[in-house]
């Protein structure tokens, strides 16, 4: 077999819908194909079936909840969900938890990125199994572990950074100096980056590590350096992969829950609305998780719901951009 | 490799300059530091995990009893009753998840197309964004509101296998994507049937990812907490049912000690509750990496 | 010592079968006084528990969790056949679990509500989830701590109207004129008052405002309720405000008192117009004494006096109750029940209460509570 021939495959193989030969479907017709075939069919109906039920599930209990809304839903800061008039709003939960996302996004992607190229690419031989090795187990670190060191010994170190950013750049209106002194937005975005980054990693080395020689080699034997051969063969075909990764990242990040219920300071009612990322507040998952307690009525549960429902929307958007990009990347590299 | 992108890389290679191995040099650096940079956090989380709670580890007591009996306020027990529940639970959330997850990820890659392949794909996108406070609370109306069942520890499998399949089903699809098609070609026309060439030929090519996608959906759900607050109330009693009673985990054993921050006792329980989580994770890893290695084909 | 190299050489063998293994852990801690007791009906203080078997499970409020800790663990070390849960989730969570029969008692920091809201009356859908009335039980009485982080002043003296100025954010500073006149002699330092709220709706928050409303109502206009009306920064659950206030020089906040003692926070004191009361199981009592009972019968739902201006009362209380059943449908589930509820409400175990941030029930109120225990059936 030559050396150039699985590599095609293989990057063909990258894009996401690949089509394996199926002209032979009806000649192997066998009982074990049908079954087989008819398990993992079954198995992706259940996944819809499943979907479905929560959907159904969620927006059941949040219709209500939301037609008695006396506020804006999307617009609205306010969040009383009791009584006879509730006003609750997402603007403030969506704010405070796509900007910890992003900034999460923006410190983990680049690092988690490199970290793989280091693994797969620059790291001397007999160090790449024990860093791989590394950086997984900071994927077993369990979440609840996480919040506990963040709150307990991480936040001392950011502290001063952050009060060290407020001060050069206070008059930047998203680094102004705010009161908080627990969890503000970017400690939350640090933390989860540190949570995010082995699945950005484990994702992107799997991938890299399938780049084919071939491709490695001959830009290497064109007079390339080692990071003009990693910017060329590996990165390109290893794109697909990493924003798949990514958004896997995106997605846990922006629904962590008890890391970040440990961690936020939420804001109290009627705190003037700041830009700041040094300002508190609290995102989706934490408002729901910190008041699970208190389901006690269905417009109350509605109201938490809606959020979670928001939340699921923001992810699926994030999934399906993300979708259409490597779609885009993959006929067009074809 | 396509002409265009051939006559692209000639291009983009002139000659050696400072320049250009200067770039090289500082692309290098950066990838270690970065390196570096990743390991400081888990570093950091060990030496604190293990300072404070690793001693309690070694106490005669830990690994063998419950907590039964012992106030926030009083040292000794053990986290015998959480280490049942967590591997019970997460084995049968592992045992329930995987197959679908696998198989589902197989259906996208080796069967799907059309329609129902897109929409399968679409609701797995879904299911990921799922947070698992959110897929609590459907199980919670499901097992609690609809069947009128009680809170039981196979519950909360049931919310952790919708945390567990998005996943399996991502890793393993990217894997299997990843599998040359030569294989299969091969495999298929010595006349081998299609199951059993996915089964014998293409699974096994791809099991170390496999392997590396179950154990961190494991790894997320063996940790995971919000769900066991809402489905798995927390017992300081050995339980091992999973259809009758409470069953403690440590999440939630860490989740009760918590609450007192002010108590040494309850805190050192706390740190070493955790540690031991982090154990279980890992030894859970590096036994599914040795399964791994053994069981691929070489390569 | 043998007993500890048994258990050392079990060791491996349970991490090996890990999963499988059931025979291998053990629920026997011996309590720490001796390991006579384990065999059953007798105790020590003479008074006779009867001691079913099995399992009951409550739920609710996270204010009593650690006087109740204390009761299940001496019930089980007298009962050993018995089994006792709780999950302190919050008052909420415990009707919302008890109306679901997930649980066989409820501990709530409010009694079932008897108006609706949000169109569910809490206490008839307990009654028809028991098939019978539930009862309001108090069993706790937990004193709320006004806690702060001042170093170098270990007394503080508030009225109600400051203390609702400082969480209403109208009071910035700590050597603020309205402290200092509260205060005479004391040095206040400069620093900026930062108010810690409970993130999370808890009927601390609730009786704590319910206090500041009702002490001093021009001030503390908003109707109190579980959700933090003030002005601060939120974080979740006691322990959350409470190691948040530690962490912060000038932080302030509400809490069980056992929070604040085991933060090392200062506790203020109150003076309600009769001088300054410390915080104490008696001065808490007191105000537990002054409380009417509100509900019929065996209902023993109370209503607290926090205007109260007599001398002596430290006004700040909540009373945890445990909601049950009339009567059980399971026998053995109001059997387990009563007998626990029975031991908890015994002079013996309320006595024990203080050390661990609690005031014991007045006996008036205990004779009440141990004559609604006996009519559960």
């Amino acid at each position: 077999m030559t050396t150039s021939t699985p590599s095609m495959a293989a990057r063909s193989a990258a894009a996401p819908a690949p089509a394996p030969p199926r002209t032979e479907q009806r000649s192997t017709g066998r009982l074990g194909d049908l079954i087989f075939a008819g398990a993992a069919r079954g198995s992706g109906v259940l996944v819809i079936a499943l979907v479905t039920l929560i959907g159904v599930f969620l927006v059941a209990q949040a219709i209500p909840a939301l037609l008695k809304d006396q506020a804006s839903f999307l617009t609205s800061r306010e969040w009383t969900v009791a009584g006879d008039a509730p006003r609750f709003g997402i603007a403030e939960l969506a704010w405070t938890t796509v900007s910890a996302s992003i900034i999460a996004m923006a410190i983990a992607v680049p690092v988690g990125v490199a970290v793989a190229l280091f693994i797969t690419t620059y790291a001397p031989t007999w160090l790449r199994g024990p860093a791989a090795t590394m950086i997984d187990m900071l994927a077993a670190v369990p979440s609840i572990v996480y919040g506990l060191w963040a709150v307990l010994s991480f936040r001392s170190v950011v502290r001063p950074v952050e009060d060290l950013i407020q001060q050069r750049l206070g008059g930047i209106p998203l680094f102004a100096p705010t009161g908080v002194s627990g969890g503000t937005i970017f400690f939350i975005g640090v933390v989860l980056s540190i949570m995010v980054l082995p699945i950005v990693t484990a994702l992107s080395r799997e991938v890299f590590a399938q780049t084919p020689t071939s491709h490695r080699e001959a830009a290497l034997a064109l007079g390339a350096t080692t990071w003009e051969m990693v910017r060329t063969a590996v990165l390109p075909f290893g794109r697909p992969g990493v924003i798949s990764a990514a958004m896997l990242a995106l997605g846990r990040a922006l629904g962590e829950t008890i890391a970040v219920t440990f961690i936020v300071s939420s804001l109290a009612p009627g705190t003037p609305w700041s830009w700041s990322l040094f300002n508190g507040g609290e995102t989706f998952a934490s408002r729901i998780a910190n008041n699970a307690g208190e389901f006690d009525s269905a417009q109350k549960t509605g109201a938490f719901i809606a959020a979670g429902l928001v939340l699921f929307v923001l992810t699926f958007l994030v999934n399906a951009v993300a979708r259409i990009v490597i779609q885009r990347r993959a006929a067009f590299s074809e | 490799m396509s002409v265009s992108t051939t006559s692209r890389v000639v291009v983009t290679f002139p000659d050696r300059t400072r320049a250009r191995t200067q770039r090289d040099r500082a692309a290098r650096v950066s990838m270690a530091l970065a390196f570096v940079v990743a390991v400081i956090p888990l570093a950091w989380i060990l030496v604190t995990v293990t300072t404070q709670g690793a001693q309690l580890l070694f106490s005669s007591t830990w690994w063998v009893n419950s907590q039964r009996g012992i106030n926030s306020t009083m040292v000794g027990g053990g986290a015998r009753h959480a280490i049942n529940g967590t591997l019970i639970q997460a084995g049968v959330t592992a045992l329930i998840a995987v197959p679908i997850g696998v198989l589902t990820a197989v259906y996208l890659v080796e069967f799907g197309r059309g329609r129902l392949a897109r929409a399968v794909s679409f609701m797995v996108d879904i299911l990921t964004g799922v947070p698992s406070i959110v897929a609590a609370l459907f199980v919670y109306a499901v097992w609690v509101g609809t069947f009128g069942f009680q809170r039981v520890g196979f519950a909360v499998c049931l919310a952790l296998v919708l945390l567990m399949i998005p996943v399996v089903v991502r890793t393993t699809e990217e894997m299997l994507k990843l599998v040359p098609n030569e294989l299969r070609e091969a495999s298929l026309a010595l006349g081998v049937p299609r199951w059993t060439t996915i089964v014998r030929v293409v699974l096994p090519t791809a099991l170390s990812g496999i392997v590396t996608g179950v154990l961190l959906g494991l790894a997320r759900v063996m940790g995971e907490t919000a769900p066991l607050l809402i489905l798995g109330p927390y017992t300081k009693n050995l339980a091992t049912d999973l259809f009758s009673g409470l069953m403690p985990t440590l999440p939630t054993m860490i989740n009760q000690d918590r609450s007192e921050l002010g108590q040494a006792a309850a805190v050192e329980r706390m740190w070493a509750t955790a540690l031991t989580l982090i154990v279980l994770v890992l030894v859970l890893n590096l036994a599914g990496r040795l399964v791994a290695r053994l069981g691929s084909v070489s390569r | 010592m043998k007993r500890t190299t048994v258990q050392a050489a079990l060791v491996p063998a349970c991490l090996v079968l890990a999963a499988s293994l059931t025979a291998c852990g053990s629920d026997a801690n011996s309590p720490a006084s001796s390991g006579a007791k384990a065999t059953g009906s007798t105790t020590t203080n003479g008074s006779s528990t009867d001691c079913p078997t099995g399992t009951i499970n409550g739920e609710g409020s996270s204010a009593q969790k650690n006087a109740i800790e204390l009761a299940i663990t001496a019930y089980q070390d007298t009962c050993s056949g018995a089994t006792v849960n709780y999950n302190p989730t919050g008052s909420g969570a415990g009707i919302k679990q008890f109306i679901a029969k997930q649980v066989d008692f409820a501990g709530s920091d409010s009694a079932l509500k008897t108006v609706a809201v949000d169109g569910v009356v809490e206490a008839d859908a307990a009654a028809k989830s028991c098939g019978s009335p539930a009862w309001d039980i108090p069993m706790v009485a937990g004193p709320i701590a006004i806690a702060y982080n001042l170093p170098g002043v270990t007394t503080l003296t508030l009225n109600a109207e400051v203390a609702a100025k400082i969480f209403n954010g109208t009071i910035t500073t700590w050597n603020d004129p309205a402290i200092a006149a509260l205060n005479a002699g004391a040095s206040l330092p400069a620093t900026a008052i930062k108010v810690f709220f409970r993130s999370d709706e808890s009927g601390t928050t609730e009786n704590f405002t319910k206090y500041l409303h009702a002490a001093a109502p021009a001030v503390w206009t908003a109707d109190p309720s579980k959700k933090w009306t003030g002005k601060g920064e939120g974080k979740e659950k006691s322990a959350g405000v409470a190691s948040a206030a530690a962490a912060t020089p000038g932080g302030v906040t509400y809490a069980e008192w056992s929070y604040a003692t085991q933060n090392k926070l200062g506790v203020a004191q109150i003076d309600s117009g009769a001088g300054a009361v410390a915080l104490t199981g008696e001065s808490a009592g007191k105000a537990v004494a002054a409380a009417s009972q509100k509900g019929q019968g065996n209902d023993l739902a109370l209503s607290l006096k926090y205007d109260t201006k007599e001398a002596g009362v430290y006004p700040i209380i909540l009373v945890t109750y445990e909601i049950v059943c009339s009567r059980y449908a399971d026998k053995a589930k109001a059997n387990g029940v009563k007998s626990f509820l029975k031991f908890f409400a015994s002079p013996e175990v309320q006595s024990k209460l203080e050390s661990a941030g609690y005031a014991p029930l007045p006996a008036a109120v205990q004779a009440k509570v141990a004559a609604a225990i006996a009519a559960i059936s």
